[in-house]
């Protein structure tokens, strides 16, 4: 890909920039001209506004690939998902910092922020966005520091006394 | 000392997913890690994915900076990134960071770098800006992928993370008293432009380099705010491993329990220019108003930054709950082989050109 063409790409590609037609109100991304929804075309010219989508998501379908694409290899297997956003549009894309088997249709994600791929040593860098798991706050026991161990055995005490 | 009202308004902090011990490490260079990491206080380090790096990192933590404070990205006036680590040698990462929080066109950005303390250096001309009132909000972010050569000790504890904070005049939730700074021509470590991995000189990174500057800023800030260590309920040290911190703490006066919550490297490792701010993030998560906290960061070269600051009233109201708090962070992560490890910092090298 062109250094150009990524770079108009841009605020689709970081911040999830779509729009929406402010006739029927329905959201687009990536950003279309007019809008195919509205049952005159026309009606829509001029009324399509930017609108950024949240970032939230969740996988609606997924696939894990193997046989990974050139400059991909370093991710493989890997697994490439459509998002289904609250905001109504359906995103490809990756979903990081999980194992494949970890994947299943339903799993709420949120965008993330990661490179893309880079045209070789030499050549520009390419951003944007990608999907990591939402993951329940809390601390994981097998890994949990000093800290949170004592919070841990506070948490118990507290059960042990109720 | 500063004369009006500046200091930190938001902060985020953001370390990779995965982790790596000393003794998956030390296991493929024939060295006993478990000692290897007792040694430096490092029970893990985090790794990122081959598709992180320091712009994706700073990105991340000031995405959340931005959030929890409520920020318009279009108020920032200033972004400056202090890395070690920075993707491109000539192109700014703060011009990636700035256009993916969406504060473009109307700033101004650059990286800073000083080893690990470019960071904090960041914080300073932040301050500058917003107090002499150029700027509305100025962002000061450290963040690091640092590597030590394969089989150096420095792989035992290089690791990857950042922090960003958002510096102002008005609802501050930490004000910064007052800042110093102590520096002089000290080559303790160095990487040569081109050099993939950095160098350094073994034993002297102690006492001529981090022991002497970092107590003699600590020691000065102290002297200029006119406060003791008692006065302090946190204290933050920049942490190369869990070791350094803990002995610069005992030798100014600081109890285990001031430095508990500026203490992270131990759980993530040495995130070089992150160290000092996810540790203050650390303390920012915990801390009550009122609590006075002590930094004193480091780079190598060599020099330190030591800033004193105050937590507000405004932190009763601000929303640390909105995102992962830095406890996730030293808790939480997936365990790496060495296999996998070298995989995802590229030390395999695949066929062709």
């Amino acid at each position: 890909m062109t250094v150009a063409r990524f770079w108009r790409e841009t605020p689709r590609r970081y911040n999830l920039g779509g729009n929406r037609c402010t006739a029927c109100q329905t959201v687009y991304f990536p950003p279309r001209a007019v809008c195919p929804t509205c049952q005159q075309h026309r009606q829509s010219i001029g009324k399509m506004e930017p609108y950024t989508l949240c970032g939230d998501g969740e996988v609606f379908s997924y696939s894990v690939v193997h046989e990974a694409a050139e400059g991909f290899e370093m991710l493989a297997p890997y697994v490439l998902a459509l998002i289904k956003t609250p905001e109504g549009p359906l995103l490809t894309g990756q979903v990081v910092d999980v194992t494949p088997e970890e994947v299943q249709v339903g799993l709420r994600v949120r965008a993330s922020f990661r490179k893309l791929r880079e045209d070789g040593r030499a050549g520009v860098i390419h951003y944007g966005y990608k999907f990591s798991p939402v993951r329940e706050k809390g601390p994981r026991e097998a890994m949990a520091s000093p800290a949170s161990q004592e919070a841990l055995a506070r948490a118990a005490a507290r059960v042990a006394r109720t | 000392m500063t004369e009006s009202k500046v200091g930190i308004v938001s902060y985020g902090a953001y370390v990779p997913r995965y982790r790596i011990s000393p003794q998956e490490i030390g296991q493929v260079w024939g060295t006993d890690g478990a000692a290897m990491g007792k040694g430096l206080n490092v029970v893990r380090k985090s790794v990122p994915s081959p598709d992180e790096d320091t712009i994706t990192i700073s990105t991340e933590a000031l995405r959340m900076a931005l959030t929890r404070g409520k920020i318009n990205p279009r108020d920032i006036g200033a972004i400056y990134v202090g890395s070690e680590s920075h993707p491109y040698a000539v192109k700014p990462t703060a011009t990636v960071v700035a256009q993916a929080v969406g504060a473009t066109p109307y700033l101004t950005a650059a990286d800073f770098e000083f080893a690990c303390k470019a960071g904090t250096a960041a914080i300073q001309t932040c301050m500058g800006m917003v107090l002499s009132k150029m700027i509305t909000y100025g962002v000061a972010i450290g963040a690091d992928t640092s590597q030590g050569a394969p089989g150096d000790a420095l792989e035992y504890s290089a690791s990857a993370g950042g922090a960003a904070l958002v510096i102002g005049r008005e609802n501050l939730i930490a004000e910064i008293n007052g800042t110093e700074s102590f520096t002089t021509d000290t080559p303790d470590f160095w990487r040569r432009e081109g050099q993939r991995y950095p160098s350094h000189g073994g034993r002297f990174t102690g006492e001529p380099a981090y022991f002497r500057h970092v107590g003699e800023c600590g020691r000065r800030m102290m002297e200029r705010a006119q406060t003791e260590p008692s006065h302090y309920q946190h204290v933050v040290f920049h942490q190369p491993n869990g070791k350094f911190p803990q002995r610069i703490g005992k030798s100014l006066g600081f109890t285990d329990a001031q430095m508990k919550y500026g203490l992270v490297t131990p759980w993530i490792g040495n995130t070089y220019s992150g160290a000092a701010l996810i540790g203050l993030a650390n303390v920012l998560d915990h801390a009550q108003a009122g609590d006075r906290v002590l930094v004193v960061g480091y780079g190598s070269g060599a020099g330190s930054d030591a800033f004193d600051l105050t937590v507000t009233e405004g932190i009763r109201n601000f929303d640390r709950d909105h995102g992962p708090q830095v406890q996730e962070f030293l808790d939480g992560g997936t365990p790496l082989s060495y296999a996998m490890y070298a995989k995802f910092r590229g030390k395999i090298h695949l066929g062709g050109s």
